[in-house]
């Protein structure tokens, strides 16, 4: 079985009933993408599939229709993605470990609404929990995002 | 202030008692050993257990506190660099080994049954007699908003005292006097001759000086770093997703795990069924778990995933306990509790019983207020990582109490604590959680069986959920005399609840004997600053079965909601303003009055408000933090909105404005989850919510927008991290009753009312 993750092909073996985020965390040792919770209400396994916001925990490979984005996959250190310098940029973690899930929904949010007003945010985020309660800063960080994003830097 | 004076004091003393200033402790009767010392590299050089120096000037600050979202590396560093004349951005943080030489102070003067403003004679002394206890102790905690106080004085010394000595050792170097140099990122400069050299340039040199023993700490004015907000400096990991959890934790060989734990604590299996489990793909192993933490299996497995599911279909029974904790029944134990005697009494003032004995019946209020239990619920599950070689013993995990971990640890391995190597990891929340242990004892079990290799144990969200150590619940019975439009010249306030720190101690110290007034049990009431004539706050101890622990803001998470909640009773039922109220019972006090006037400025109390809004104020000092809250909202056809809430704190002085302030709101939006929707229950010795669908927290559509103001304020640092949770709570229950008219006792508000 086939996935294209993070722009790349990988043969992902004969399981295909493994949820994504075991596969990512299991098989490619991908940490970034969080386990939570079992009820899918946390949001803290959030990645993209097509551009999308999926919860990871809720598709199995065999599920699987198009090319799987992770936290590891929109930018790096020496170069982030305009979503992750915003988050800089607000300081918005506190123990941060929910904040890959919140930068893969906004990440998708953004691709789909360039300019979201404050309840597209309310909607497009209240799938994913942060128990520090960063959600202010990370509402300052998605508008400031959508400014870096439309104008191209 | 005394603590400042004493830690001041050891630490000179401490830093003089040594000569050749590689290992400079802080012990007054014998130097600590310098834990850095054990793991140099070939051409590192340690300078105090806080600062190593590479030869290549690579400055490594060590943080001897852990990193829960609270800043506390950024800060802690801040102290150090300040001094030190090196940038944020020039250095390297890390956790550090667990050693007691990082025992931290602030934290047992939190526990000190004194109240914190009261700066008088016996309160310093008991805080004085407290604080070598600590040090005797050697607990390396991080807990009671203490880091940043604690750190204060300790952090700052050790990076002026290493300035001293490179720059000691650039004047041996260049034969000139070093009263002419200067030192800015990292170099010493000699201005007169144009000499500079790199702190690790002269790190080897500056190791062979003298500690100097009179050193002068910067002052205020000369700050480049603190009293500014710094760029954290985790972020870029936190946000690229390379920051490594406990969760996260990969080693060669590494095995996984996950548990099955019963019911309660002291319940045994009675039937076990491991076939369907031993079944599961990837499953290597289930091993029985007998702690006093509870009993049950654990499921070694080749991968997380695999854990998991072995775990979920493990088929398990576990015996019912004679008498099953039971929610309904322990809040009946609760309220028969306050018809006893009061085990301790923390606050008497005047002659309450006489005043509301001898009152009529019509200048009474009297109500009863009650909280449930509460769970931490963190993002990330509980875990830890353990490796069992040859009698040695490594543990990968984060641990708010590391130096009480290690020696559970040891006890359980049966080896020497030397034995046993802590590495901290990164942790996704805590709240008080992990001050308790029993995610390393359970990992360490399970490493007993796999022949040397490292396993890295994660609770599922249901284990985890089932096995918190909760917030206990609280019942107070309240009574008060106010005559119409005066202020109340008596309050009674009688608290029902368990000892946290009897229960912890218990599980901490399982051979030591506590006994004693918990003061937190009534802290945010018996620690308020009220100028009431009349004033009685008395607790009563109430065992229950479970075991409950530290939380957010632990007393004052409840206390405060009491206390605040009925003072606005008290000030509906005398027909006067409720801030008016608050300026007139803390006039000795300036700054709870700048506070309180700034918050009503900022929220324009007392404006006309449209039917269905209501405006909710409270205030406390806890954590030696003054804040105030005023919240709005919006009641229609019985949902609640949450409008918007503006929050002024006096945390005393600032060190870092943006981290304190995201501490504040954080602590606030924390505070509003448990007032709205948070209960833990029992029932068969079970606890019943197991995930986040059955204890919500606020989510973004319902997180207002939160306005802060900081006062800054010319006294000694308060804590942050748990401050805005106490005021939150009561502040939002008064804006309900502003907005419908009806009075909530009884937490969550989720009972009476549903949140938009």
């Amino acid at each position: 079985m086939l996935m294209k993750l993070n722009g790349r092909w990988y043969d992902v073996g004969d399981d295909t009933t493994m949820p994504l985020l075991w596969v990512l965390r299991d098989k490619f040792g991908l940490m970034g993408t969080k386990y939570a919770c079992d009820s899918a209400t946390c949001g803290a396994c959030t990645v993209t599939i097509d551009g999308k916001s999926e919860l990871a925990c809720q598709k199995t490979i065999a599920e699987l229709t198009g090319e799987v984005q992770t936290i590891e996959g929109i930018g790096a250190s020496e170069e982030l993605h305009p979503v992750q310098q915003a988050w800089i940029d607000e300081q918005v973690p506190d123990c941060g470990y929910c904040q890959s899930g919140q930068i893969m929904a906004a990440v998708a949010l953004l691709a789909e609404t360039p300019s979201p007003s404050d309840a597209q945010i309310n909607d497009a985020m209240r799938g994913n929990l942060c128990r520090c309660g960063t959600y202010p800063r990370i509402r300052a960080a998605i508008k400031r995002a959508a400014k870096l994003l439309r104008s191209g830097t | 202030m005394k603590a400042v004076d004493i830690a001041r004091r050891t630490f000179l003393l401490g830093a003089t008692a040594i000569a050749g200033g590689l290992a400079v402790g802080y012990f007054v009767t014998k130097p600590a050993r310098n834990p850095l010392e054990q793991e140099l590299k070939p051409d590192e050089v340690a300078f105090a257990p806080y600062v190593k120096i590479g030869h290549g000037n690579e400055i490594t600050i060590i943080v001897p506190r852990t990193e829960m979202g609270q800043g506390v590396h950024t800060t802690l560093a801040a102290y150090v660099a300040e001094e030190l004349d090196v940038s944020l951005e020039q250095i390297k943080v890390e956790g550090g080994p667990v050693d007691s030489a990082y025992y931290n102070t602030a934290v047992l003067e939190e526990l000190v049954p004194f109240i914190d403003f009261d700066q008088g004679m016996l309160a310093g002394a008991a805080r004085t007699l407290k604080a070598p206890t600590g040090k005797l102790l050697g607990i390396q905690i991080t807990a009671g908003s203490t880091s940043a106080r604690d750190g204060f004085e300790r952090m700052r010394y050790a990076g002026a005292v290493l300035r001293a000595m490179l720059v000691a050792a650039a004047a041996d170097e260049w034969n000139a006097d070093a009263r002419t140099f200067i030192t800015e990122n990292g170099t010493v400069i000699d201005p007169t001759s144009d000499y500079s050299a790199t702190y690790g340039q002269l790190s080897k040199r500056a190791a062979k000086q003298n500690v100097p023993s009179n050193i002068s700490l910067k002052p205020q004015s000369q700050w480049k770093i603190l009293g500014k907000s710094q760029p954290r400096v985790d972020f870029t990991e936190k946000v690229t997703g390379t920051a490594i959890y406990g969760t996260d934790w990969n080693l060669p060989e590494m095995l996984y795990g996950a548990v099955r734990l019963g019911p309660g604590t002291e319940s045994l299996p009675t039937r076990v069924d491991e076939a369907a489990a031993m079944n599961v793909p990837g499953v290597v192993k289930i091993v029985p778990i007998y702690l006093p933490h509870g009993t049950g299996y654990g499921v070694i497995a080749t991968g997380q995933y695999a854990a998991f599911k072995g775990a979920e279909a493990l088929a398990a029974e576990w015996e019912v306990p004679v008498d099953p904790a039971d929610s309904t029944k322990m809040n009946a134990e609760l309220k028969k509790k306050l018809k006893e005697p009061a085990d301790f009494v923390l606050r008497e003032e005047g002659n309450t019983a006489l005043i509301l004995a001898d009152a009529p019946r019509s200048e009474i209020v009297e109500a009863q207020y009650s909280v449930p239990f509460l769970a931490h619920a963190c993002m990330e599950p509980i875990n830890a990582a353990a490796r069992l070689n040859s009698g040695f013993v490594e543990v990968w995990t984060a641990s708010q109490a590391p130096t009480i971990l290690r020696s559970l640890v040891a006890t359980h391995a049966g080896v020497e604590p030397e034995n046993v190597l802590i590495h901290t990891t990164f942790c996704g929340g805590s709240f008080g959680r992990r001050l308790d242990s029993d995610f390393a004892l359970v990992a360490l079990e399970m490493a007993k069986h796999t022949e040397g290799k490292p396993i890295n144990v994660v609770w599922s969200r249901s284990e985890d959920m089932a096995h918190e150590i909760c917030r206990p619940p609280a019942v107070a019975n309240m009574q008060a005399r106010i005559k119409r439009r005066q202020l109340p010249d008596a309050v009674e306030i009688e608290v029902a609840s368990p000892s946290v720190l009897e229960s912890f101690m218990k599980r901490s110290y399982p051979d030591w004997f506590w006994a004693g007034s918990d003061q937190m049990l009534t802290a945010g009431a018996h620690d308020q600053p009220y100028a009431i004539e009349n004033y009685r706050v008395a607790a009563h101890k109430c065992d229950l079965a479970p075991p409950v622990g530290f939380w957010r803001s632990n007393g004052a998470s409840f206390n405060t909601f009491f206390q605040e909640c009925f003072l606005d009773e008290v000030a509906h039922a005398g027909r006067i303003d409720a801030l008016g109220m608050r300026l007139r019972l803390l006039a000795h006090h300036p700054s709870a009055i700048k506070m309180l006037q700034k918050v009503s400025d900022m929220s324009g109390w007392g404006r006309d408000l449209p039917d269905g809004k209501g405006l909710g104020l409270a205030q406390t000092f806890s954590f030696g933090t003054w804040v105030a809250l005023v919240v709005e909202v919006t009641s229609k056809e019985d949902q609640i909105k949450i409008d918007k809430v503006w929050c002024a704190a006096d945390v005393g002085q600032v060190m870092d404005p943006r981290i304190v302030e995201s501490q504040i709101s954080s602590g606030i939006v924390f505070g509003f989850s448990a007032a709205i929707s948070q209960e833990i229950t029992y029932k068969d010795g079970a606890i019943q919510e197991r995930d986040f669908d059955q204890y919500e927290m606020l989510r973004m559509d319902q997180c207002p927008d939160i306005e802060i103001e900081l006062i800054d304020a010319d006294r000694p640092m308060g804590g942050a991290g748990e401050a805005g949770t106490p005021p939150a709570i009561p502040a939002l229950v008064n804006a309900v009753f502003s907005a419908t008219g009806k009075r909530v006792r009884d937490l969550p508000l989720s009972r009476h009312f549903k949140f938009i």
